[in-house]
């Protein structure tokens, strides 16, 4: 029993200084397994009186229980710490860019034909399409433009022969549907359309949405109220919105609409060459000329149409400042969409 | 057209100013596209006459001119080639702004004293005419500040009317508008009509009265020509854009400004017999007033006489009758022209002219006695004469019909959502000209004679919104029943296609749909694409049949500007001419060059191949559903590598290719690596599998990996189909994960690695079962393709 003690500190200085769990495994068994030398105390307490047994015992037993707590201690700071070690060992620069293919982009005007869509396709109107090079029947006649009238002067028609143009317009398209189905329709039609103009301010290509929508009661008032809010939705601001009367053949009465600048906020700016509008959609009331050509009834229908420049709407929405920029396809144009 | 608006302001002026007035005119319909001072802003020139000119003793093209200032005479030293004793010309004195800014002081010309500056019209911004000076009229009264004599302080208003308006294309109409938008009453022309003191007329005969229903001549003979034409009349003509020719000229132009009606004078001295109006015959030639020469195309409508044309109807007169100076008698024509029988056929000459732009749109037929009328008090005022009868003539059944047009007032609220008071709707149609009598429903107009846009109920809906202002028309939400739409699950929406793609790292492209000729021919060299009569330019003159003209001119746009690595993708029509005629067919077409990722510390670089895009396709094919629908072979075609590339098939139809763009094309394009395009049928990529669920099996799966050797003819696609067909039921996934060719492998062969996994949905399969379905594919691939096994 007297060298209990020495023992105990022998135990203790070698669990401290253990560096492994293979050592501090060792040095349970060397004093605490089987054959260990604090077991070997605690065999040896048959040898004293019962009087010295108990206390002897207690003492043993402490010693006992204070290095399995020692080696346990050390074992999980021993541990930790190689977990630490792997830990640090693994640390990467997470500020280094993921790897992996690039995200590309949707041209800005799709991207600008898709948010029309989303706003009329959540009143109801379906998106249809149709063919670009086109007869002159669907593009100007049934749309109330006979031959030599002077709107055709306004197109600048590309030809193909005497009765084929490439679509001066997404009109034609409409046609074909009241030529298909019947009303009640709510229809708008995004696509390409050609004009033989090409300048600053005018590609031969560019894009169109047209809508139509016809019902039993639709009225002048129903098309200002869908307009102007489209307008307001679409630049998301409450802008100011005045209709013009203006001239299309194919609608009876029909407005030009313009909007308050969206760059100046209608103080006059470069934009809106100083006027504080900017003209933005055609529209109107469809002619009953057009119904007639569709075998519309026009007693009890009525419609109305409209149309805008997809370009010009991409162009105000974003400040692009040069409609070209849209065909031209350079990649450090496109990306910033 | 432009209008000044002191013009105006003689017909009819409300209190309002210019920019009122503009605006106002705009929202009714008539909108003005700019309002511009008629001259600029200057101060401090007078008129002033050129008492004497002498040359500047230093310099050969300076005069040095003692100048009357009314006050006062000073000297000038002056350049102009006009200037010259007796002139009256404006003189910017000592002190004096010019536009621009630009002051006046004494100065020296090359030693001598000037005391100002004579000025040209330019330099008031009158004109561009810079090439003398101005010149006034003989009477201008020395003195006077140039701008209250010329009465600059007014403004010209440009109105761009739409084709539906010709009833503004005067300043009478426009008045008209005014007068009705302001509720004011519009003066009246007042003016005395010439005594009729000669009985000389000119015989007319209108032999095509349905083109020409009405036709007003009159004599004026004995005038002075000489006579200039006063300055109020020019600066009205100048304000309007019409330069001053001569008085007899310049009264028929202010009669087209003023009423709206185009004249013709002819020098009836040079007139020959009777005036026929009548179609061109074959072989007949003109030449016009401003001296082009035309060979007369059939069916042209034509003013003769009896040596032949001597006007081309509706829109120039002719030369050999034209008025000049030696003039002394004159024939006045004032005509109606059919608007559609006369529409387009200045155009088909290259012409467009005041005349034919207004009776193209439709001239007020009612118009003509009253134009000859005042052009004969105007031209009588001016260079004298005595005038002969008026003379109409005139086919009525072939004059405009303008049956009256009815207005039920419950389509007034249909129509336009809301109530107008019948007396205000008498107010609007009365004050545009219309004569309306109500009726139990509503009323029923008559149409006057110079609105050409009125003929149905929905064209008075118009005139009654116009005038009462289309932003004071109520404002409503449209009311529809709420019907969920037809949405088939198999259609794929484009939207989600180009979402895809731009996830995989491509850009959407928008090309012309029209491309170079040269460019086209070297993709599809056995089409003759649809040609455009009329093309912008020679490189946008026919319509593509492929995308990847206008795709590969955008790919060179972007590396001829330092962007080595392009992903682009197109989806939109191309126009293919077949046996059935033309095909818009809706397609989509992806390119790809330079390196395969983005430069980044994480990947190796590395050059982007034919499989690159080839998995982009395919992940394509995959949103289908149905990418087994699908199925790839060698092919060939124009501009493409020969041997990089595919042809897509869709159930056996051909739906598009991939392939590396051919390395001679590529280097006569300019593109210095290797370019992999890929175009394909939308519709076959848009239409898909509904998803169908099969059950899960709670067995294991056995994966068995086999190499064999084949000949490098064999495709991968052959063995692989080969293996599904003779693997059995068993078989549930079959990858291809390796490629060898090379050295331990006969040059002629290659070797392919095959992961066959196995599963049954009601058992453990059992050794056996698996190799008797590896020992069948064994079998087949060494029957068919006479593959080993490599160890």
């Amino acid at each position: 029993m007297e060298n209990l003690e020495p023992l105990a500190n022998e135990a203790k200085a070698a669990i401290a200084a253990a560096q492994d769990g293979a050592t501090l495994e060792q040095l349970r068994v060397d004093y605490l397994g089987k054959k260990g030398q604090i077991t070997a105390l605690l065999k040896g307490l048959g040898k004293l009186s019962a009087e010295e047994r108990p206390k002897a015992g207690a003492l043993i037993n402490v010693v006992k229980q204070e290095l399995q707590d020692l080696i346990g201690e050390r074992k999980n700071s021993l541990e930790s710490a190689a977990v630490e070690a792997q830990l640090a060992a693994e640390t990467i620069d997470v500020t280094l860019p993921g790897r992996g293919q690039s995200t590309g982009g949707i041209h800005p005007v799709t991207r600008t034909i898709e948010r029309i869509e989303d706003f009329f396709s959540a009143i109801g109107f379906e998106s249809v399409e149709g063919p670009e090079i086109e007869d002159d029947y669907h593009n100007f006649e049934a749309l109330n433009i006979p031959a030599h009238h002077p709107a055709r002067a306004m197109h600048d028609t590309f030809y193909i022969d005497e009765t084929t143009v490439l679509r001066t317009h997404t009109s034609p398209v409409q046609v074909r549907v009241m030529e298909n189905e019947k009303p009640p329709l709510r229809i708008i039609c995004p696509g390409r359309v050609y004009r033989c103009d090409s300048d600053l301010t005018h590609t031969p290509m560019f894009h169109q949405v047209e809508g139509l929508l016809i019902d039993e009661h639709s009225s002048f008032a129903d098309l200002k109220g869908v307009v102007e809010e489209f307008l307001r939705v679409f630049f998301e601001r409450e802008l100011q919105v005045r209709f013009r009367p203006s001239y299309f053949p194919f609608t009876e009465p029909s407005a030009e609409v313009d909007i308050q600048c969206v760059n100046c906020g209608g103080e006059g700016c470069r934009v809106c060459s100083q006027t504080g509008w900017l003209e933005v959609m055609g529209c109107g009331m469809v002619h009953p000329k057009v119904f007639e050509y569709s075998n519309i009834d026009t007693e009890k229908y009525s419609g109305f149409a409209f149309g805008m420049g997809v370009e010009r709407l991409a162009m105000l929405r974003y400040g692009v400042n040069d409609l070209r920029l849209f065909f031209d396809n350079d990649l450090r144009f496109l990306e910033q969409f | 057209m432009n209008i000044s608006e002191q013009w105006l302001r003689e017909w009819v002026s409300p209190d309002i100013n210019t920019e009122e007035l503009a605006h106002q005119l705009t929202m009714a319909g008539l909108e003005v596209e700019a309002t511009d001072p008629v001259a600029g802003s200057f101060s401090g020139v007078v008129v002033a006459e050129i008492v004497s000119a002498e040359p500047h003793p230093d310099a050969d093209k300076l005069r040095v001119c003692q100048v009357n200032t009314g006050e006062e005479v000073v000297q000038i030293v002056c350049g102009a080639p006009n200037a010259r004793a007796g002139l009256k010309a404006p003189l910017a004195r000592v002190g004096a702004v010019l536009p621009g800014d630009f002051k006046i002081k004494k100065a020296k010309l090359r030693g001598v004293e000037s005391q100002g500056m004579l000025c040209a019209e330019q330099e008031l911004t009158l004109s561009d005419a810079s090439d003398g000076l101005m010149e006034l009229a003989a009477d201008a009264p020395v003195g006077a500040d140039l701008r209250d004599y010329l009465q600059l302080d007014d403004t010209v208003i440009e109105i761009g009317l739409t084709p539906n308006r010709a009833d503004c294309l005067g300043v009478a109409g426009i008045a008209r508008e005014v007068g009705l938008l302001n509720r004011l009453s519009v003066t009246p022309l007042s003016y005395d009509k010439v005594a009729t003191t000669l009985n000389d007329s000119v015989a007319v005969s209108l032999e095509t009265a349905d083109r020409c229903p009405a036709y007003t001549g009159r004599v004026i003979k004995g005038v002075d020509v000489s006579k200039p034409t006063p300055l109020w009349m020019r600066e009205k003509l100048r304000r309007s854009g019409v330069r001053s020719i001569d008085a007899v000229v310049d009264v028929t132009n202010y009669i087209l400004l003023e009423l709206g009606q185009p004249m013709h004078a002819y020098d009836l001295q040079k007139l020959s017999g009777d005036i026929v109006v009548r179609t061109s015959q074959a072989g007949e030639s003109l030449e016009l007033l401003d001296g082009q020469v035309f060979e007369l195309t059939a069916d042209t409508l034509l003013i003769t006489d009896d040596s032949g044309p001597v006007g081309m109807a509706g829109i120039m007169g002719g030369q050999s009758t034209a008025v000049s100076d030696q003039t002394t008698d004159l024939f006045l024509e004032a005509a109606f022209f059919t608007p559609e029988l006369l529409a387009g056929k200045a155009r088909s000459y290259g012409l467009h002219t005041d005349a034919s732009h207004r009776f193209e749109r439709g001239v007020d037929f009612d118009l003509q006695v009253e134009a000859i009328e005042r052009a004969s008090q105007l031209l009588l005022d001016i260079v004298g004469g005595e005038a002969g009868p008026v003379t109409r003539h005139a086919s009525e059944p072939d004059l405009p019909q303008r049956p009256d047009v009815s207005l039920r007032a419950a389509r007034i609220e249909k129509m336009l959502g809301f109530d107008l008071e019948a007396s205000e709707v008498e107010r609007i149609l009365g004050g545009l000209g219309l004569g309306v009598t109500a009726t139990d429903v509503g009323c029923t107009c008559t149409v006057p004679s110079w609105r050409f846009d009125i003929a149905i109920e929905a064209d008075l809906l118009e005139e009654l919104a116009r005038i009462y202002g289309y932003n004071r028309l109520p404002v409503t939400h449209i009311r529809a029943d709420l019907v969920m739409p037809a949405k088939p699950e198999t259609e794929l929406s484009p939207r989600f296609l180009r979402r895809h793609l731009s996830a995989r790292g491509y850009r959407e492209a928008i090309t012309y749909s029209f491309v170079e000729p040269k460019l086209q021919q070297v993709f599809d060299p056995e089409l003759t694409p649809v040609a455009l009569a009329n093309p912008i330019s020679a490189d946008m003159a026919v319509m593509r049949t492929s995308l990847l003209p206008g795709l590969v001119s955008a790919v060179l746009r972007n590396t001829n500007r330092q962007q080595p690595r392009v992903r682009m993708f197109e989806t939109g029509l191309r126009f293919v001419p077949t046996a059935d005629g033309l095909k818009q067919v809706p397609t989509l077409a992806l390119v790809a060059t330079g390196q395969r990722f983005a430069e980044s510390w994480a990947q190796a670089s590395e050059s982007a191949d034919f499989f690159d895009l080839k998995g982009d396709l395919e992940s394509i094919l995959e949103l289908t559903h149905r990418p087994e629908d699908f199925s790839f072979e060698a092919g060939e075609r124009a501009a493409l590598h020969p041997g990089q590339t595919g042809t897509v098939s869709q159930n056996g139809d051909n739906v598009g290719y991939i392939g590396a763009l051919h390395p001679t094309v590529a280097s006569d394009l300019g593109l210095n690596s290797a370019l992999y395009v890929c175009e394909i049928d939308l519709e076959a990529v848009l239409e898909g599998g509904l998803p169908s669920f099969h059950e899960l099996s709670k067995f294991p799966e056995v994966r068995r990996d086999l190499a064999v050797i084949v000949d490098k003819s064999v495709s991968s696609a052959e063995v692989l189909a080969n293996v599904r067909t003779v693997a059995g039921a068993y078989l549930t996934d079959l990858r291809l994960f390796d490629v060898y060719e090379g050295k331990g492998i006969d040059p002629k062969r290659k070797s392919l690695a095959l992961g066959l996994t196995f599963r049954d949905q009601s058992r453990t399969l059992s050794d056996s079962d698996v190799n008797e379905s590896v020992d069948q594919v064994i079998d087949s691939l060494e029957k068919n393709y006479k593959a080993e096994l490599r160890n």
